[in-house]
């Protein structure tokens, strides 16, 4: 099953902090060398990756036209989905960013009776927008760890999110949003025959890692518990540069830890790149005005063409019976 | 040609459940029906591609060079490096699965293959491999393989199974184009000689000739003496078309198949009559002959080396500026590629309408404008006499042509034409028109006769959708502007929805088209009886029949 | 690079986001927050214990108060036995009685971690 070997490497990657933190007590090493070290190859290899793309050239003008071109003055264009200009763009790429707008328009093909039909199918856009949202608001709500004196929207944020104030310490509704989205992004995987037949081993790893992460922090915070303030002297000790083994912080903190420092340094090298990938898409970021604008290939190169002469040659006689005009007799 | 399946067959044989099978591990099948001739020796040859040599897809052996595997990776590298859409799409899917089930081809045949993400699946697998630390480690676990024969194999039958029509590229996320993929598959599979032969043969044919069809200059000469003799019968009018002739103010550009076969000699008649009655100073050339380019379905090099010819003829009549028939992927190019292959046209003129005044703003630097924006300029302007009562036994629908919908925009034009000169017009459902339309199962140099099954499982989704009017609103008429779909849809229509024909455009604005001292009317272009006796339609009756047209394309979208 | 001055700014700006904690501390003070346990009461104590071990009570505090809260309010007494086997009265005196300074103690680590305390919203905060 193509799910078991992602699944085992995760439990190893817990196992292994056990051994390390629990058995050996390398508080160090998972402490202060393991976060730096993923930090390291996350920055190094996200700038490697978006930089190798930035030096391949755009040969072609190619955006993907998904609405009504500005042609006629008096035709209304649709300058988002088929932007003429920088802002249509800016507005095209943002929705894409934040709304997952073109997987918003999801449909599921289905055939029923003579038809073909096209049913709305959200779940995915759903799923999708639950995941990235809560845990853009999970990172935000961290950095409480990583400045001295909390800045005030991450408060904000850290109080909408405990708004339902369930239990002590106060349930994150992020947390439940998290778990339920990276639940369902892998049930659909083993569920759904369309999805399980694309579905690759590599796609079943940060799912697990994340919900590994999920896991140990809900594991942290609502069960087993952590001397957060030591949490937060370890992780300010990181950022400022002065990296300090902390004591008494609970092995469950250092699994959290180092799953996520693998996410990050994992980050790079895998699909998750689509999360620097999206902003460069030549179907998505470019207006749609290539007959208004010269685009021009970089690489272009001088090809060898059947010249008109020649092609008067092959036809001059033909050409003089059927009255076609030729320039030389 | 293989035989077609009974129709009720062919769509038992559809099931979306996906095979236990992995994909990887499922090998591919040459089915007859399923794919084209491979091309042949004197066609490569005509055009100086390697590799040259009669080969049958369905033999074992396909008389590959000894190092076809270097070639192969070699070739993919330096596409890596030229094309920042190849390199990123083969980066950053993370296979959601949300254009699982917006290709054609996949709902027709239910082949996980035919998935747009397999189909990219297919290249990046082997990506992996060779050019990724995690697939060079990792191997099959990360969804790596080498290039082997079987591979080899599967890319030739799947990448001539995708008809870059950019439906999925709608639907994802990231905007991933597995044309793009296709595009550089083809023409790694280019490097090898592993062209089907309805492409190359078109590709040599154009590169010699002028156009796919091979037409020599006085055989384009009397297909069009043939033409305007028809429209002498049906209007009394004659019609003096001119060819290369240096000074005209428009060339006029178009698919070669508008010369010779209909339904396209029909839209071809339709231009005709149409620039007659306008007295525009245009010509057709007999060198730049072809709209259409096959070389795009080969390799990037090969399509400009063919596009190359628009320009330079139209430098060598000095005219103004340029003026393109209907049709699809020729739009494509010369919207999104023929400025960057073969401009800048300085030598040209920004579009102007002689007849409205209207400066084609949008057509700049290309200076080259489609027929319907001008059609549509017109008929915005009143400058053309039209009846549509002759279009009255007619129930009209639109299809979008793949690329001029997601590769351009062309939505409101040919809707406003079509609004003007016919009164019964209605709406496919949303899901199936615009931007998120339905390739006709054949774009792409696929519309050959061997390989007639795929033809026909590829055109389900737009057939069906035009069951779906012509069983709600019996609609009869398939109106589009694109000369594959005149060729193709009929076919498909024929076996999925007898009893509608199909027509550009053009052709329909002919018929409505009342022209100055023609006698009167009896038949359409093509010589059926015209309803009933011509009535003088006013404005306003117009007016009602158009918003009512557009209340039930209203309703045809629920 | 190709569009390199939009990438180089898209990548500038999304570097400086998630670095920006680290130039925004590097070289700052990292005080530890300290709560003080330099109450006369505290100083008195020959072996200085809580009601419970001082790891216990640093990740488990509101719980424990909120044990008592719930223990108390349903009328099921209002003695608590640690593990060590003392007992306590579940009363906030019994907190007060050592740490008399809510801003010297509870507030430190609170303010330092923007935790709130909601104890306040009906309990009265000691006067010292």
């Amino acid at each position: 099953m193509k799910a078991l070997l992602p699944f085992l490497a995760v439990v190893f990657l817990v196992l292994l902090v056990i051994a390390g933190v629990k058995a050996a007590g390398l508080y160090f090493v998972f402490g202060v060398l393991v976060p730096y070290a993923a930090a390291a190859v996350f920055l190094l290899g996200f700038v490697y990756r978006v930089v190798k793309w930035g030096k391949t050239p755009v040969p072609f003008h190619i955006p993907t036209t998904c609405g009504q071109q500005k042609s006629l003055p008096w035709i209304k264009p649709n300058g988002i989905e088929n932007p003429s200009g920088t802002g249509g763009v800016v507005i095209r790429m943002l929705l894409e960013v934040f709304l997952f707008r073109s997987l918003f328009k999801n449909r599921k093909t289905k055939m029923k009776g003579e038809y073909l039909t096209y049913a709305w199918a959200p779940w995915l856009w759903l799923s999708g927008m639950a995941f990235h949202w809560s845990f853009l608001f999970i990172v935000i709500r961290h950095l409480r760890f990583f400045f001295q004196s909390v800045p005030v929207p991450v408060q904000a944020i850290e109080h909408l999110d405990s708004i339902l104030n369930w239990g002590v310490p106060a349930l994150y509704i992020t947390d439940v949003i998290f778990l339920a989205a990276v639940t369902y992004l892998f049930l659909r995987r083993v569920t759904l025959s369309q999805v399980k037949a694309i579905t690759l081993p590599a796609d079943f790893f940060p799912l697990f890692l994340l919900f590994g992460i999920g896991a140990s922090g809900v594991l942290m915070r609502y069960y087993t518990r952590v001397d957060v303030v030591g949490v937060k002297e370890l992780v300010m000790g990181l950022v400022s540069l002065h990296p300090a083994v902390v004591s008494g912080i609970g092995t469950i903190f250092y699994i959290h830890l180092f799953l996520i420092s693998t996410l990050f340094a994992y980050f790079p090298w895998s699909k998750l790149v689509h999360a620097g990938g999206v902003f460069l898409s030549p179907t998505r970021n470019l207006s749609n005005n290539s007959r208004v604008v010269r685009h021009v290939n970089p690489w272009s190169y001088p090809v060898k063409v059947h010249t008109y002469e020649e092609y008067e040659d092959d036809f001059r006689e033909k050409m003089k019976m059927a009255g076609v005009p030729v320039e030389r007799e | 040609m293989a035989k077609e399946p009974k129709k009720e067959e062919l769509l038992q044989s559809i099931s979306y459940k996906a095979p236990k099978t992995f994909w990887m591990d499922t090998p591919t099948e040459i089915k007859p029906g399923m794919f084209c001739w491979g091309a042949k020796a004197k066609s490569l040859n005509v055009v100086g591609l390697p590799n040259a040599r009669d080969w049958n897809p369905t033999e074992e052996d396909w008389k590959l060079p000894e190092n076809w595997q270097e070639i192969l990776i070699e070739g993919l590298r330096e596409r890596l490096d030229k094309y920042r859409s190849l390199r990123l799409f083969l980066d950053i899917c993370v296979r959601c699965g949300a254009c699982a089930d917006k290709c054609h081809f996949y709902i027709g045949t239910g082949d996980p293959k035919n998935m747009p993400v397999v189909r990219g699946e297919l290249m990046r697998s082997v990506y992996r491999k060779y050019f990724t630390t995690p697939g060079k480690v990792f191997g099959k676990l990360a969804g790596a393989r080498e290039m082997d024969l079987q591979v080899l194999k599967e890319w030739w039958t799947y990448f001539f199974q995708c008809t870059e029509c950019r439906r999925c590229s709608v639907f994802c996320p990231y905007g991933i184009d597995h044309a793009e993929i296709t595009i550089a598959g083809r023409e790694l599979l280019n490097l090898l000689g592993l062209n089907i032969e309805w492409i190359q043969g078109p590709v040599s044919n154009c590169y010699m000739k002028g156009n796919h069809l091979g037409l020599e200059p006085q055989t384009i000469v009397s297909n069009v003496e043939f033409m305007v003799d028809d429209i002498e019968t049906l209007t009394g009018i004659r019609i003096n078309p001119t060819f290369n002739r240096k000074g005209a103010e428009i060339l006029f550009v178009t698919p070669s198949g508008d010369l010779f076969a209909d339904p396209g000699t029909y839209t071809c008649m339709g231009y005709l009559m149409l620039f007659h009655e306008l007295g525009l100073d245009y010509t057709w050339s007999t060198y730049a002959s072809e709209g259409g380019n096959f070389g795009f379905f080969t390799s990037n090099e090969m399509a400009k080396r063919l596009n190359a010819k628009i320009y330079a003829e139209a430098k060598r009549l000095g005219v103004k500026w340029i003026l393109g028939g209907e049709c699809g992927h020729m739009w494509r190019l010369v919207h999104q590629y023929m400025d960057t292959w073969n401009g800048p046209a300085d030598f040209l003129e920004v579009p102007k309408s002689p007849i409205t005044g209207t400066v084609f703003e949008n057509a700049r630097t290309t200076k080259m404008t489609h027929i319907i924006e001008f059609t549509a300029d017109l008929m915005k302007h009143g400058k053309l006499k039209l009846d549509p009562s002759r279009n009255d036994h007619l129930k009209v629908t639109f299809h979008d042509s793949c690329n001029t919908s997601r590769g351009m925009g062309v939505f409101e034009e040919p809707r406003f034409v079509l609004k003007n000169i016919c009164r019964n017009f209605y709406e496919m459902p949303r899901e199936t028109i615009k931007e998120q339309t339905f390739c006709c199962g054949s774009g792409s140099g696929l519309n050959a006769g061997e390989d007639m099954e795929l033809r026909l499982r590829g055109g389900l989704a737009r057939a069906n959708a035009v069951k779906y009017v012509h069983d709600k609103h019996d609609v009869n008429m398939l109106a589009n502007i694109c000369a594959i779909d005149r060729a193709s849809l009929t076919t498909s229509m024929n076996y999925w929805v007898p009893g509608v024909t199909v027509a550009g455009v053009h052709e329909l604005v002919a018929n409505a088209l009342v022209m100055k001292g023609e006698k009167k009317r009896e038949t359409d272009l093509r010589g059926e009886p015209l309803p009933s006796a011509e009535e003088e339609i006013s404005v306003e009756a117009r007016a009602v029949a158009q918003a009512e047209g557009e209340k039930l394309g209203g309703e045809a979208n629920v | 690079m190709y569009n390199g001055g939009k990438i180089i700014a898209g990548l500038t700006i999304f570097l400086g986001l998630i670095t920006f904690p680290i130039y925004y501390s590097v070289g700052k003070a990292n005080p530890h927050p300290n709560p003080s346990l330099d109450t006369p009461v505290i100083n008195q104590m020959k072996v200085k214990h809580c009601v419970e071990s001082r790891e216990f009570m640093r990740a488990n505090h509101m719980r424990l108060l909120r044990g008592w809260m719930k223990t108390v309010l349903a009328g099921k007494g209002c003695v608590y036995v640690s593990s060590t086997g003392e007992k306590y009265n579940m009363s906030w005196d019994t907190c007060w009685n050592c740490h008399s300074s809510k801003k010297q103690f509870c507030d430190r680590c609170h303010n330092y971690m923007a935790v709130d305390l909601p104890c306040w919203k009906c309990h009265s905060e000691p006067n010292t």
